[in-house]
This record gives C-alpha cells, structure tokens and sequence, in this order.
C-alpha cells in the first residue's frame, strides 16, 4: 500500500525546507497514516537529500499531516540551478513511498 | 445569495501572471464588494527593482493596466473595490497607470498608493542580520538592489477607508489584501487577535485565487476537477464576527470542497499552529470546514495570538547569471548518450570556459531530474538533458548554453532540440526590522 491511496500531498517551500502537507483522504486512511508516516519514515524516503531533523505536525480537524524536510531544496528556488527549484514536483515522490 | 451583514471579498489573481478572465466572471458575476489581485511574489518586486532601476517609470505588474481594463467596468457597476499590490517596486507609477486606465474607461475613480514598504535606506542604516546568511547585512558580498518590509492590513484599511475605488500597493503580506477591507468594514482592532486570526484565514485561502478551486489540486485519476479550461476564482462571505462561507460563480468550472481548502490552507505554512504575518501569528491548527452546499464551504476554528514587534524584509541583490542549455536523445542507449554529452559539456566549460566544476548542475529530464536523483529510471524511452551553471557573468553563462548546442556537431549521435539561455538572478534573503521604524502612508491621486 502506498501513500498515493491514502492521501493527496502538497508540496510547499520555505528557503531550502521543503514542507509536504498529507491530507488523508477519509478517518480510516488518517488513522492508518498517523501511526504509520512518521516522520523517520519520511526522512528516509527522502535519504539522502535531508540535512536535519524532520518535523511532523499533526492538524487533526481537517485531518492532515505536515512533514518539514530540512535540505531538500538545498540552495531554494534563488540559490540553485535546478530546473524545478521550489520542489513543486517532489509532493507526488511521497505518494510513492510505500507504507508495508 | 449572499447572507444579509455579510462582505463579499473575491479574488481577482493569485500570482503576478495569472488569467484575467475568471476576475471578469468573477466581478459580473459574484459582484463582490472588493475584488483583491494578489500578483506579487518575493522575487516579482526584486525584479521589479531590477526593472526600475533600467527605466524609472517601470518596476509595477506589466499587466496591471490590463486587468483594470477588464474589471473596472464592472466593478463601476457593481460598487466593487479593487485592491492590489501590483504596484510592486514603483506603487506610485502603478497608480498613475490606474488613474491612466480609470480616465480612458470614462470613469472617475478615486486612486489611493501604498507606500513605505521600501526599507533600502533603512536597512543600510540599521545592519540588521540576514537570515539565510547568519551574517550583518554589510557583511554580504552580493550588490543590494531593493528592501521590501511585509506591510500589514492597517494602511490597506485606511486607503480603502479614503473612499478609493482602486488600492493600489507594493510589498503587503498577502492575506493583509482581503483583511485590511474587513478591519476598515467591520471595525476590527490591532489587538482583536481572534478576529485578525479568523480574518488572515480567509485571505490565506483566498490568496492564490484558482487554488481554491481546484487549480494546482487536480489529478485525473485521484482528484478530478471538473471544466478546469474555465476554472473559476472563489470569493468568501465574511461576518463581523470572522465567519466565512466561500464560494464561486455558480456556472464556473472546478470544485471548491472539503478538499481544496485543505489543501490550500496547508500551502506553504510549515507550523499551522503560528501563521506569521504583521498583523497577527495566525493559528489555524483547529480550523475545520464544513460543506455548506454545492462549491460552498463554510470554514470556522482559527484564532491568534499577538502580532510580531518585527516586519519581515524581502532583500533583493544581484545574484549573478544562470546559463543553461537543453538537448534531447531518444531511443536505444538514450540514457547513455545524454551522459556522454554531459560529460563533454562539463569538461569543456571547465577547461576551455573556466568555470569552477561545482557549479555545473546536470539533470536528466524524464529519467529521475525532478526527483533529485532519488528515483532514477535505468531505460527510458528518451530523455533531455539539461545543463545548467550559476556563474558571475553573463559571457560565461552563454557558454553553458553555446557548449550544449554545439554537440550538434560534435557530440554523441542523434541528439535534437537544443535550446539555451542565459538570465540574470535576482536572489532574495530575508530579515527583519523593528516594525517602529516602518512608516507606511496612504496618498489619494487626484
């Protein structure tokens, strides 16, 4: 089971933090996801692009999950030359990441 | 229909080039009672300063004057305010250019600029430390070309409280557009946490416009978006006491649920417990949203806490140029021509161009790039490569680009579609000055 069929994810980007915002697609599928991404699992996917410790917040009224991946975008979207500098592109590589 | 006691703010734009069509829908449609253009981004009045600095009369939204052409008609009509900071670097040109735009429609609008949030002086004086460098702003190698500190709702609300038709500023946190009209309207006050917090909800969500809509949500397969060719703009009704439903133009495409607004209201706010803007630190970890009918949702649950002492500053410096350059190979062994290229490319602006190796970024576009190398596919069917250097000067920029096109003749066979480029970069950090020492005024044309 991957992410991809439990949630949508919207990337977003603050210097060269790139933030992933989880929004489960029913209760069950926040139940499942709340216990299970965690923030290790996230950095690992993202291995070895994470420079520090990944935060995890928990907004339980919508619900959503919202990861900070300090690194990803190394340099951000002034400081680096690669063609997708914000990340935009990177929330669809969480869906991918494969829960067990 | 609109609830009666309410205030209709609609959303005219979400970024600097966004559609005009939908604002149009939305004016004649949603007759709001202030339609708000949010068309400035951190870089967009960086390089606006860029601009300004070549002809002193730009530095604004190039599409400003074609925007208002659009709506202002209709907004005449309906007793609609426009507000937007599409003044950008130069306010006061932008509000020439409305007052321009206002007199050739026949219309005898009433023009007020926000000005003050250009702080170059003041950041010159007060050194303040750069965030992303850790060091004194003198400190900084890069040639310093503009200072933009995040204004607030207050000066918005006193220039629509001037009786203008058209709020023209530069450098405004974005969700202060939609509340500086509540404040004004509803008599909302600086330490109205609570209020200001459920206000910063409503222009968060309605700051990029389409998004709320279905714009930048859609997928096929997972999160199908109805009509997407005509997505509509949303708009929300706002109470006194911070409530809102938001909506768009029945008739409009795309979809406005549960679903978009959660996304939305995530979009780029890595603690939703402490949204921070001039007026407020926003909380919005307890909002929840409720279907309200159909592409109605009715949003409730934030609050907030104390504004900051502090105004975030936008520095803008001169960050040196980008070259690049793009060819594609396809077919058998493509993965491995384009590498053979790519080495070629790198030898050469290094030994003949003398740019420093690490500055030479390659990707390969459709085998992995915009995953960073996390996920690199073995066969693709083709694949572009793109090389790409940040260097100090334009002529060793070109040659990034020069050195791409020239394996036509030269490099590994079958490659085709060479594109290059070479652009200036505008790079932007950040810092903060106490908010005391930023003075923001309201001037009425006319």
């Amino acid at each position: 089971m991957t992410v991809d069929e439990l949630a949508d994810v919207r990337a977003g980007d603050k210097g060269d933090t790139l933030m992933l915002a989880v929004l489960p697609r029913d209760d069950v599928a926040f139940t499942v996801l709340e216990r299970r991404l965690t923030a290790d699992v996230v950095a690992a996917h993202f291995a070895p692009l994470v420079t520090g410790e990944v935060g995890r917040s928990v907004v339980p009224g919508l619900p959503a999950l919202v990861f900070r991946l300090p690194g990803v975008l190394g340099g951000g979207v002034t400081g680096s030359a690669v063609l997708d500098g914000h990340g935009k592109t990177l929330s669809y590589r969480l869906l991918t990441l494969e829960l067990g | 229909m609109r609830a009666p006691g309410t205030l209709r703010l609609g959303a005219g734009a979400g970024f600097a080039g966004d559609r005009i069509d939908p604002a149009v829908e939305l004016a004649r449609r949603a007759r709001p009672d202030y339609l708000v253009f949010e068309c400035l981004g951190e870089r967009t009045v960086a390089a606006g300063h860029a601009r300004r600095l070549a002809d002193p009369a730009a530095g604004f939204d190039p599409l400003l004057a074609a925007r208002l052409r659009a709506v202002l008609p209709h907004c005449h009509s309906a007793g609609t305010t426009v507000v937007t900071n599409s003044g950008a670097a130069n306010p006061e040109a932008a509000g020439e250019c409305a007052r321009h735009e206002a007199g050739e429609l026949g219309l005898g609008s009433r023009i007020a600029v926000v000005t003050g949030d250009d702080v170059l002086e003041l950041v010159r004086t007060l050194d303040p430390v750069v965030w992303e460098t850790g060091t004194p702003l003198s400190e900084v190698g890069d040639e310093l070309l503009s200072a933009n500190a995040y204004l607030g709702a207050e000066p918005v609300a006193e220039a629509v409280g001037s009786g203008a038709d058209v709020v023209v500023t530069g450098r405004v946190a974005d969700p202060a557009l939609y509340l500086g009209p509540l404040v004004h309207e509803f008599g909302w006050r600086v330490g109205d946490h609570d209020l200001l917090g459920k206000g910063t909800l409503v222009g968060h969500l309605l700051e990029c416009a389409g998004q709320l809509t279905g714009g930048y949500f859609a997928d096929p397969v997972t999160k199908p978006v109805p009509d997407p060719a005509r997505l509509g703009f949303p708009f929300a009704d706002v109470r006194p006491d911070g409530a809102a439903v938001f909506g768009k133009p029945d008739g409009s495409g795309g979809r406005l649920d549960r679903r978009t607004c959660g996304e939305q209201l995530l979009y780029e706010v890595d603690d939703p417990g402490a949204y921070v803007t001039p007026d407020v630190v926003a909380d919005f970890s307890g909002v929840t949203f409720t279907d309200a009918g159909t592409d109605r949702v009715a949003a409730r649950g934030a609050t907030g806490g104390p504004r900051p002492d502090g105004l975030k500053v936008t520095l803008g410096f001169r960050g040196g140029w980008l070259g690049e350059g793009q060819l594609t190979y396809a077919g058998p062994r493509c993965i491995d021509r384009a590498r053979m290229a790519a080495d070629i490319v790198r030898e050469r602006l290094v030994a003949v161009h003398g740019l420093p190796e690490d500055a030479v970024e390659v990707e390969y576009i459709g085998a992995g790039a915009a995953f960073r190398g996390l996920a690199p596919a073995s066969d693709p069917t083709e694949v572009r490569l793109r090389v790409s250097a940040r260097v100090p000067s334009a002529e060793a920029a070109e040659a990034v680009g020069w050195e791409v096109e020239a394996l036509y003749t030269n490099g590994p066979a079958g490659g085709g579609g060479a594109r290059r480029s070479a652009t200036e970069i505008v790079a932007v950090r950040s810092c903060v000055v106490p908010r005391e020492h930023v003075r923001p005024r309201v001037t009425v044309l006319g």
